[in-house]
């Protein structure tokens, strides 16, 4: 069953590329000014916003590799979801309604906005592009073992199917269109996991619900993966690694470029709390569908073939426990799911990256060849093609990691960078520019120098392994400390509005500010 | 008619009455004059505000880090909770893939119940002293 032609998961996956060009085009009709571009207006309601923001948040690692984890590692993978989930809880709570009412657009623009400096401005646009490439590479990983998986074909197709629908997607319709089809490309994964995790479920129940024990015997492998914090080869510290990975991803969320660009879209600080807790249960009842996945791969896919990573056990598990047209069906189904995970995510980041490309590197180059001729939407068009080819050329020379493990690189580095930047930024009076400095280059340093050892020398499983892979636990109070110590050191770096930005970023909307609406 | 000029030829006794074009009460300063202009009265009053926000996302976060970051710590240190079951349902899969999801978006929900009412009376104090 290995690599054959399978005609219903391509016609899944071509109708969910042609749909999502599709509703792109609708929404490019209605997209005329800059500002719809950008941040559609400002003119989303919370519900579709929401919605949006979910069906951008979802990506290929949440589709697939969460399952696929949990089918490897069992019960400690459960985390994931969660810790997923809770990044939008401490988003609500610290940030989501001052950085609404900052006014800026992406992370470099708060930065400036809020810090006074473009020093700090340009390494952040750094960091945004960073992140946004670490977390490009897993879906363009995923996309083509997908697509090799169902046709047989070369990698390289399937990364470069999304790369072009995005590209397309993306450089036609900006930020207005995007929302529309993002909103819809939640629907679709929703539907996409649910509907066949329900058949599986069903059939398993009337199965007398065999547990994993049963088919493949009991013994440690099984308890291991059963049990909560059990120690294994791959991971000798199981409470290090579980702690970690809930801190990287709690705190990690905030700080991932196509979160934030999403929230200048709401139209006020009130409406962006809103959001997020609809958010928070959107994403909420998706997670509740991989584990199953996971757990009944236990159950019907006990051995997966020798070379197929475990980020494919969703997209093998419908063929195994039913084979026949009703899983070649189910495969189709979630192939589609899977395709709208990867192309829902890389529009979100793509386009974010590319914000930050077209801004603060493409304008001020143009600029100078064409004495500020160029036309934004060109230059944002440019940046697109910019954002994704670095990624998918890095897709095609790198071995995958495993699609939530990468994930997991870009949230530790999200965490361990923006986390302090944005929330002593907003709660802290004493933040000094040169401590928002510090903070940057330590947590920055640290978790990128970890991630680059990780990938490229992949260490043995081991105490080094393991802190290099979850960097998380000591990059993000290294980096915090560092901001809060050199700001102490250096009060005179305060930047000199500090107060009338921190006016601004928690006075309700209720109350007219006069001239502090205008920067 | 009575003479209002002294004898000893002091100049006359003026009466001083205030005009009263253009009079108006001692105007208090506005609130929101105060806000936006930064004033120690402004500031006072955004720090409380900021103070009472940041009150309550530090309970909603603490509730997280017992709550949520507790669990593992109970897995850790009581290893009979591993394999606990409940209606033969193994609890830990239980409450950390499905259960904890609800919870979080009722925490969710009264959080932003809680921010709203935060700022709808401070923008109801600002109106009153405005």
């Amino acid at each position: 069953m290995e690599n054959e032609f399978d005609t219903f998961a391509v016609f899944a996956i071509v109708l969910v590329c042609v749909a999502t060009l599709a509703v792109g085009a609708f929404g490019l009709r209605l997209s005329r000014t800059t500002s719809d571009f950008y941040v559609a207006s400002r003119q989303v309601g919370p519900a579709r916003n929401a919605t949006a923001i979910s069906g951008e948040y979802l990506s290929a690692a949440s589709f697939l590799g969460v399952a696929g984890l949990i089918y490897e590692r069992g019960f400690d993978s459960l985390w994931f979801p969660v810790g997923y989930t809770s990044g939008y809880v401490v988003l609500l709570v610290l940030v989501a309604a001052p950085l609404r009412r900052s006014g800026a657009y992406t992370i470099p623009d708060f930065a400036e906005m809020r810090m006074e400096s473009t020093g700090i401005r340009r390494i952040s646009a750094v960091l945004v592009v960073v992140i946004g490439w670490l977390y490009l590479l897993p879906q363009f990983q995923g996309a083509a073992l997908s697509l090799q998986s169902v046709t047989g074909w070369p990698t390289w197709v399937g990364s470069a199917i999304v790369v072009f629908t995005v590209v397309l997607g993306v450089a036609a319709g900006g930020m207005r269109s995007i929302t529309l089809v993002q909103a819809m490309q939640y629907w679709l994964k929703l539907s996409a996991i649910a509907i066949p995790a329900f058949v599986l479920f069903y059939l398993w129940t009337s199965q007398g619900s065999p547990g994993p024990r049963e088919v493949v015997g009991g013994g440690d492998a099984l308890r291991e993966w059963y049990e909560p914090l059990t120690e294994s080869a791959q991971e000798p510290y199981p409470l290090y690694s579980t702690y970690s990975t809930l801190l990287a991803l709690c705190l990690g969320t905030m700080g991932l470029p196509h979160v934030l660009v999403r929230f200048y879209t709401n139209p006020d600080g009130r409406a962006a709390r809103g959001t997020t807790s609809v958010v928070i249960g959107l994403i909420g009842l998706f997670y509740l569908f991989p584990p199953i996945y996971g757990v009944l791969g236990r159950v019907y896919l006990p051995v997966l073939g020798e070379h197929i990573p475990v980020d494919q056990v969703v997209l093998q598990l419908p063929k195994a426990a039913l084979p026949g047209l009703t899983g070649d069906i189910l495969a189709a189904v979630l192939a589609g799911g899977a395709f709208a995970a990867f192309l829902s995510t890389a529009s979100g980041l793509v386009i974010s990256i590319a914000g930050v490309i077209a801004q603060d590197v493409l304008r001020p180059t143009l600029a100078r060849f064409t004495a500020g001729d160029s036309g934004i939407i060109q230059g944002f068009r440019l940046a697109t093609i910019i954002a994704v080819v670095v990624p998918f050329l890095a897709a095609m020379v790198t071995a995958p990691l495993g699609l939530a493990r990468t994930v997991n690189l870009a949230f530790a580095l999200a965490a361990s960078t923006f986390a302090p930047l944005l929330l002593l930024g907003v709660w802290w009076r004493r933040l000094t520019v040169t401590g928002a400095f510090a903070g940057l280059f330590v947590g920055g340093g640290l978790a990128i120098a970890a991630t680059l050892f990780t990938v490229a020398v992949r260490p043995e499983p081991g105490w080094v392994a393991t802190t290099l892979s979850q960097p998380a636990a000591w990059c993000i109070p290294a980096a915090f400390l560092a901001t809060i110590v050199v700001s102490l050191l250096t009060p005179r770096r305060i930047p000199p509005r500090t107060a009338r930005t921190l006016a601004r970023l928690h006075t309700p909307e209720g109350v007219e500010l006069g001239s502090l609406r205008q920067p | 008619m009575p003479s209002l000029t002294p004898s000893d030829g002091a100049p006359a006794r003026v009466r001083v009455i205030g005009s009263r074009k253009g009079t108006r009460a001692p105007a208090r300063r506005p609130l929101q004059a105060e806000l936006r202009d930064h004033t120690e009265l402004g500031e006072v009053y955004l720090r409380g505000l900021m103070r009472a926000q940041f009150r309550l996302a530090a309970t909603i976060l603490g509730l997280g880090v017992i709550g949520l970051g507790g669990l593992p710590m109970v897995f850790w240190l009581f290893p009979a909770t591993r394999t606990l079951r409940v209606f033969d349902l193994p609890l830990a899969w239980i409450v950390i893939g499905a259960a904890i999801y609800p919870v979080t978006v009722l925490v969710a929900i009264s959080y932003v119940r809680r921010a709203t009412k935060i700022e709808s009376d401070f923008t109801e104090m600002v109106k009153r002293l405005s």
